[in-house]
């Protein structure tokens, strides 16, 4: 209590500052160092585990979390949360698969098969238009973000099971004849001997970096996040900020769908189920506030690599996955401490 | 009054501070403070921002612990351990930052923490009973199971303080008590100080408002950069003797730029009415009509919930008006979001500077170049260095006492966290400026400078249109007064007016 009253005193007095000492040091690049020390940690437990070919395994693995954490995270700076992530990628899998087998139309007495691009595009255009939808409710009509995303996760989940009946798109890998393969390019090629989904979720990492350091709509997202009413009153336009973001969370959502729905050459109704919170915990372990306004792509990144490195290095070493589920939690809890201690008082005071 | 208050010859010492000193990080906010508070009489702490009012208070108060020094109770000395402990030795604190819970109601803000329980649970009855009484005592019509959030700045003020008068405390320390509340407010609650001095309740006071701490005083302890430079009793003090010892030197607030002709009507507001924004029903703006020209600067004043805050917000594209214009350089703006308003050169400094003023999660430069992203944006990406060179001159042009633009706005001192909400808005190079009380929780120093960069935009050509809840503040640098009263304007006067046809054209009563 007396230490609470403290910080909030010295942030009127003297800036914290700098990285003087080693403890402030540690503390801000704790994913970081929590990653380097996960690396070590398994490196010794088992001789697989820092080679090449199993780095970049589980480089694609992240690959999932590390995209709809970039869109989590978009939607965390705004001040809201986004839990229709993981359903989203699931209707979008099952949307593509769909299409890969064809979409009839019965009146006219044809299927029509449509090329790879096309499948892409329209599941992106579907996954931003349910996240438009969380926007919108969320910014014109004022429902709460935890409750339109939890309302929006159910329906997109519940669509998903009505479309397939349950069941799983299992062949996607089209034929030459119609003119539909090359859609597990996306979960199995290479480039430079680099994992695609790995390549896309850099490129994806690096453009959202750019965008929230150096564009004005990044700017006008940590001011909506730090004080909505003070954007709003500089000009900002906060709503529309707020759409954009869960438009955009809406869209990686649907590229995550088509990288997990490609590397299983499976598109199933299920998939993806809590990877919303996976993703949520990626954005705060990687430093950022719930509350809005702090946070970075940077530290999101580190936050989804300590997140899958570690659950797949349990793995390697055989760790019951029950355990997988304990450690991470703790990993999380942890994560959110630090952040406290970090920010003190005034990260979570308005 | 304060002499009768003197004459009662009660110099007992209730609690006095022995060479306080307090540092935080490093940097010495107190250097060894004495001084002492006697019962049944109102001690005065003077100072500006930074001067270590607040933290002697929270130290007296228990919040925080000295570095060194002790604190006497009674003759005896005493460690506070925390806000609870000094509370048990009846001194209860009212804090300058709100700290209210907006989603309760008033009653169980009064009550948080000390509910009145009987056998079936909490006893709402007597709880609402008190706080009638109490609000009564205040002369406040606000309703006990009203919201915290539903009521106005300086109800919510009122609120604080009946909680702060709801705990039987021997002594009551005020943290700037007045900075949300109208001349009548005030005076309601100088009476209802004066019927605590004379139980025997000691105060503790602050403020900002110098003459209104002068009328209710029985000591002044003036400090500056963390040393009491004076202490004295009432009568051997005055106006004169508070500000040279607050600021070392004689201060003035301005005088209406001259030697400059107005320009053309820049802002012109017709028959605007705005509903309450609450939901009360009524308009709290009422067919009010204005015209303001380049190069003038145009005070408001008025009591609370007189309308000022509501119009300049709806003018700015805050809140909107059920009818009327709004015409800025002879076009029609009232369909026009904030930002399209703001680009056209239309700008508001909000009243509340931590709700509706900065980002504390940016830096100093950041909240200063909120408003003018898109002057520095180029194409796609903003421009660092466009953007540093806006940051620079903003930091000069309102004079920011800061380390730098990328220190955390929070560590700023008021006065210099206020200068940041203007300059932002002065970035965006507007032609009609509007201000919603800038001197609000600042220091005089900080005041007159705020004042002079005002007139310095004025005469630049720039319209100046500021609230005030202070008299003092209209007489200085406005060219023109106008007094508005239950959303219109009941009266409007050049430079030259006294204050008491100011405060009688608001419905105050003089001041005796």
């Amino acid at each position: 209590m007396t230490q609470t009253s403290a910080n909030r005193m010295s942030s009127q007095v003297s800036p914290v500052k700098g990285t003087s000492n080693p403890i402030k040091l540690l503390l801000k690049g704790r994913a970081f160092f929590a990653l380097i020390a996960i690396v070590v940690v398994f490196s010794f437990l088992s001789p697989n585990y820092l080679t090449v070919s199993n780095l970049l395994i589980m480089s694609s693995h992240v690959a999932i979390y590390g995209i709809l954490a970039i869109g989590m995270l978009l939607v965390i700076l705004s001040g809201g949360i986004d839990l229709s992530v993981g359903s989203i990628l699931a209707l979008c899998g099952v949307v593509a698969g769909a299409l890969m087998q064809g979409v009839e139309l019965k009146p006219l007495g044809v299927i029509l098969f449509p090329p790879v691009w096309a499948v892409v595009v329209l599941t992106c255009a579907l996954g931003a238009a349910l996240g438009a939808l969380n926007g919108i409710l969320i910014a014109w009509f004022k429902v709460p973000a935890f409750v339109t995303t939890l309302g929006v996760m159910y329906m997109a989940r519940g669509i998903a099971l009505l479309m397939t009946n349950g069941l799983t798109y299992n062949n996607l890998a089209g034929r030459p004849e119609l003119g539909n393969t090359g859609f597990d390019w996306l979960g199995f090629n290479r480039l430079f001997g680099v994992p695609i989904s790995v390549l896309v979720l850099a490129t994806l990492a690096v453009l959202t970096g750019l965008m929230l350091s150096r564009s004005s709509f990044g700017r006008w997202l940590y001011a909506a996040g730090g004080n909505e009413n003070a954007a709003d009153l500089s000009g900002v336009p906060v709503k529309r900020v707020k759409i954009t973001v869960y438009t955009l969370s809406g869209i990686l959502s649907a590229i995550a769908g088509l990288v997990l729905s490609s590397q299983l050459t499976s598109a199933g109704p299920t998939a993806g189920t809590t990877y919303e919170l996976t993703a949520i915990a990626a954005v705060v372990i990687g430093g950022a506030a719930l509350t809005g306004g702090r946070g970075t792509v940077r530290g999101t990144m580190l936050g989804a690599f300590v997140i899958g490195f570690l659950s797949d290095g349990l793995v390697i070493i055989g760790v019951s996955s029950y355990w997988q589920t304990v450690f991470t939690g703790a990993v999380i809890v942890l994560a959110v401490l630090m952040n406290t201690i970090q920010y003190g008082a005034r990260g979570i005071r308005q | 009054m304060s002499s009768a208050a003197t004459s009662r010859q009660a110099d007992e010492v209730v609690l006095a501070a022995r060479n306080i000193a307090k540092s935080y990080n490093g940097v010495r906010a107190l250097k060894g403070v004495n001084f002492d508070i006697h019962r049944g009489q109102v001690t005065t702490l003077f100072g500006e921002n930074g001067a270590g009012k607040s933290t002697l208070m929270k130290i007296l108060s228990g919040v925080v612990q000295p570095t060194s020094g002790e604190i006497v109770l009674d003759g005896q000395p005493i460690v506070f351990s925390s806000s609870t402990d000094a509370r048990n030795h009846g001194i209860s604190i009212i804090h300058q930052e709100l700290s209210l819970a907006p989603n309760l109601s008033v009653r169980d803000n009064i009550f948080m923490g000390r509910e009145i329980t009987g056998p079936t649970g909490v006893n709402y009855a007597e709880e609402e009973r008190q706080v009638r009484r109490l609000l009564q005592e205040l002369e406040e019509d606000i309703d006990p199971l009203i919201a915290v959030e539903e009521l106005r700045l300086g109800q919510q003020q009122i609120v604080e303080i009946a909680r702060a008068l709801s705990v039987d405390s021997r002594i009551l320390i005020m943290d700037e008590p007045t900075s949300a509340l109208s001349a009548t407010e005030v005076e309601v609650l100088f009476s209802v100080i004066r019927d605590l001095t004379a139980k025997g309740v000691s105060i503790v006071y602050i403020s900002h408002h110098l003459e209104e701490a002068l009328q209710i005083t029985d000591h002044a302890v003036v400090l500056r950069d963390g040393s009491m430079t004076a202490y004295a009793p009432r009568a051997d003090i005055d106006l004169e003797w508070i500000v040279r010892n607050m600021v070392g030197e004689n201060y003035d607030l301005g005088s209406p730029p001259a030697g400059h002709d107005f320009g053309p009507v820049m802002l012109s507001v017709r028959d605007l009415t705005v509903p309450d924004p609450a939901g009360g029903g009524y308009n709290v703006v009422d067919r009010m009509s204005l015209d303001v020209r380049a190069g003038e600067i145009i005070c408001i004043y008025g009591l609370m919930g007189a309308g000022r805050t509501e119009l300049l917000e709806t003018v700015a594209g805050k809140l909107s008006a059920t009818s009327g214009e709004i015409v800025l350089e002879g076009k029609e703006i009232s369909h026009l979001p904030i930002g399209e308003r703001i680009a056209r050169g239309l700008a508001l400094v909000p009243e509340d500077r931590q709700r509706y003023g900065l980002v504390q999660t940016m830096s100093v430069g950041q909240n200063l170049s909120l408003a003018s992203i898109m002057e520095f944006t180029r194409g796609v990406f903003t421009s660092i260095k466009l953007e540093r060179a806006l940051v620079q001159k903003s930091i000069r042009d309102v004079t920011v006492k800061t380390d730098g633009p990328d220190v955390p706005i929070g560590s700023l001192s008021g006065g210099n966290q206020q200068k940041v909400v203007i300059g932002k808005m002065l970035a965006t190079d507007p032609k009609v400026i509007l201000l919603d009380e800038p001197s609000r929780g600042i220091d005089i120093g900080a005041k007159a400078e705020v004042f002079r960069i005002l007139a310095h935009h004025a005469a630049a050509g720039q319209a100046v249109v500021f609230t005030t809840s202070e008299v003092n503040e209209c007489l200085s640098i406005a060219h023109r007064i106008i007094i508005m009263r239950r959303g219109r304007i009941s009266a409007e006067f050049t430079s030259d007016i006294t204050k008491e046809k100011i405060m009688a054209a608001s419905g105050e009563a003089v001041a005796a």
